[in-house]
């Protein structure tokens, strides 16, 4: 039976942590709301390049003169995992499920004989996968330093992405990273960003026959590069949303457990509490009995 | 035949301009072109420059680098990795191009591939160009 004294403290103790809960829950909220915004900002541009790119991968795709982003190196051997994961934790499942993921990936491919290399963007997701996969690391992409996600930042990692592939390290690229739908919902997501592929857009060019200047080669050659930036920037926005929305979530729990928490450890306190007034007046009456 | 057409102007972090316009000056990669309605569909991808959009409401400029820009029969999408509005553009801004344009051409001569230096060279002669240009 833990003495009143502890009880007190304990209680103290929660309520803290309520606090510190329920401000990082506030943080998250304000910070959720500016990463949709961004994440909001950038869909026009990722979706019409998106368009452009489906149409001339559509007819450019075929021919054999396609760049290698496009069309693969011709095998698929060797796989890098890009995954993209939070600097902090403290956000319920958000860096362990991208990670789970990652993983089971991993684990198929290498179930298939293939070679699998890692490369990490996130403190968290390094620390999830270091014990099972720290000899397949190839690199780690520290955005801790950055305030707000920037094209710039995406760029960078693109260009880290692209050198390893122009240097013949993997064949195919994958990223890993989170969806936001809501608060409550991230979709854990892989896509695959090398050889790149497009979804077809429907009806939105009906057709129409392009002029192309330079070339639709040259041109083809030169968006694709953009074309990795620009599907690693979605992935990050969506992430930064999606760890804000986690975090969110997870904190309102956290408080609301802390609440929970409080009033039983409250309700103890009292019984103690009144339990020893009860005692201290047994001890009187039956003292003065006694006489 | 319709008078104006429909412009955007997006950039990987936002959108900047969508508007109708009369006519707009591309910096395209070939050459300078000026898109008004009805123009035949194209795709051209960018240098670095200016781009000049004329509408009703008024002409506007803008700097933009690297992107395409697509045209096609109701309108005209310019799609830009950096795209700053000319009247917010500073020194330290171009300082800034520049020096990542002379990076890039340090970083290309390292290697042996002479199209990328010449891409380099380049863009970093537009870049430079563009800073006089614009008289800053």
């Amino acid at each position: 039976m833990p003495s009143l004294k502890d009880l007190k403290n304990r209680i103290e103790s929660v309520k803290s942590t309520r606090k510190i809960t329920k401000a990082m829950q506030m943080v998250a909220a304000a910070k959720l709301r500016r990463a949709q915004e961004s994440a909001e900002a950038s869909r026009p541009y990722a979706e019409r390049f998106n368009a452009v790119m489906a149409g001339l991968a559509a007819s450019v795709g075929g021919s054999d003169s396609a760049p290698k982003l496009l069309r693969g190196t011709g095998s698929d051997d060797v796989h890098l995992l890009v995954v993209m994961t939070a600097e902090r934790g403290l956000c319920g499942g958000f860096n362990a499920n991208i990670a789970k993921l990652a993983r089971a990936k991993a684990d198929e491919l290498r179930g298939k004989g293939k070679t699998v290399k890692v490369l990490t963007v996130g403190k968290k997701g390094r620390d999830a996968l270091k014990r099972d996969f720290g000899d397949l690391f190839v690199g780690h992409i520290d955005l801790s330093e950055v305030k707000r996600i920037g094209y710039n930042n995406a760029q960078d990692i693109a260009k880290d992405v692209l050198s390893r592939f122009d240097g013949g390290e993997f064949d195919v690229a994958t990223i890993f990273y989170s969806k936001f739908v809501n608060v409550v919902t991230q979709i854990p997501t892989a896509q695959q960003v090398i050889p790149a592929s497009f979804e077809e857009t429907e009806g939105d060019d009906s057709g129409a026959v392009f002029d192309y200047e330079p070339s639709e080669e040259a041109i083809l050659a030169d968006l694709l590069p953009k074309g990795v930036a620009t599907a690693i920037f979605s992935a990050l926005l969506e992430n930064g949303a999606s760890e804000q929305g986690a975090r969110m979530s997870a904190m309102d729990n956290a408080t609301r457990n802390a609440g929970e928490m409080i009033d039983k450890l409250t309700i103890q306190f009292n019984r103690s509490r009144q339990a020893v007034i009860t005692n201290e007046l047994i001890e009187i009456i039956s003292g003065a009995e006694a006489l | 035949m319709a008078n104006t057409m429909q412009f955007d102007l997006v950039s990987p972090e936002r959108s900047l301009a969508s508007l109708e316009a009369t006519a707009v000056q591309i910096p395209g990669a070939d050459g300078d072109m000026t898109a008004m309605p009805d123009h035949a569909p194209t795709i051209t991808t960018l240098r670095p420059g200016i781009l000049k959009v004329e509408a009703p409401a008024g002409a506007s400029e803008y700097l933009v680098t690297g992107g395409f820009a697509q045209i096609n029969g109701d309108g005209l999408s310019v799609l830009a990795e950096k795209a700053i509005p000319v009247a917010e553009v500073t020194r330290s801004h171009m300082d800034d191009l520049i020096a990542e344009a002379r990076a890039s051409h340090e970083a290309a001569k390292a290697g042996d591939d002479q199209s990328i230096v010449d891409d380099a060279a380049k863009l970093l002669a537009d870049m430079e160009a563009l800073g006089t240009h614009m008289s800053l």
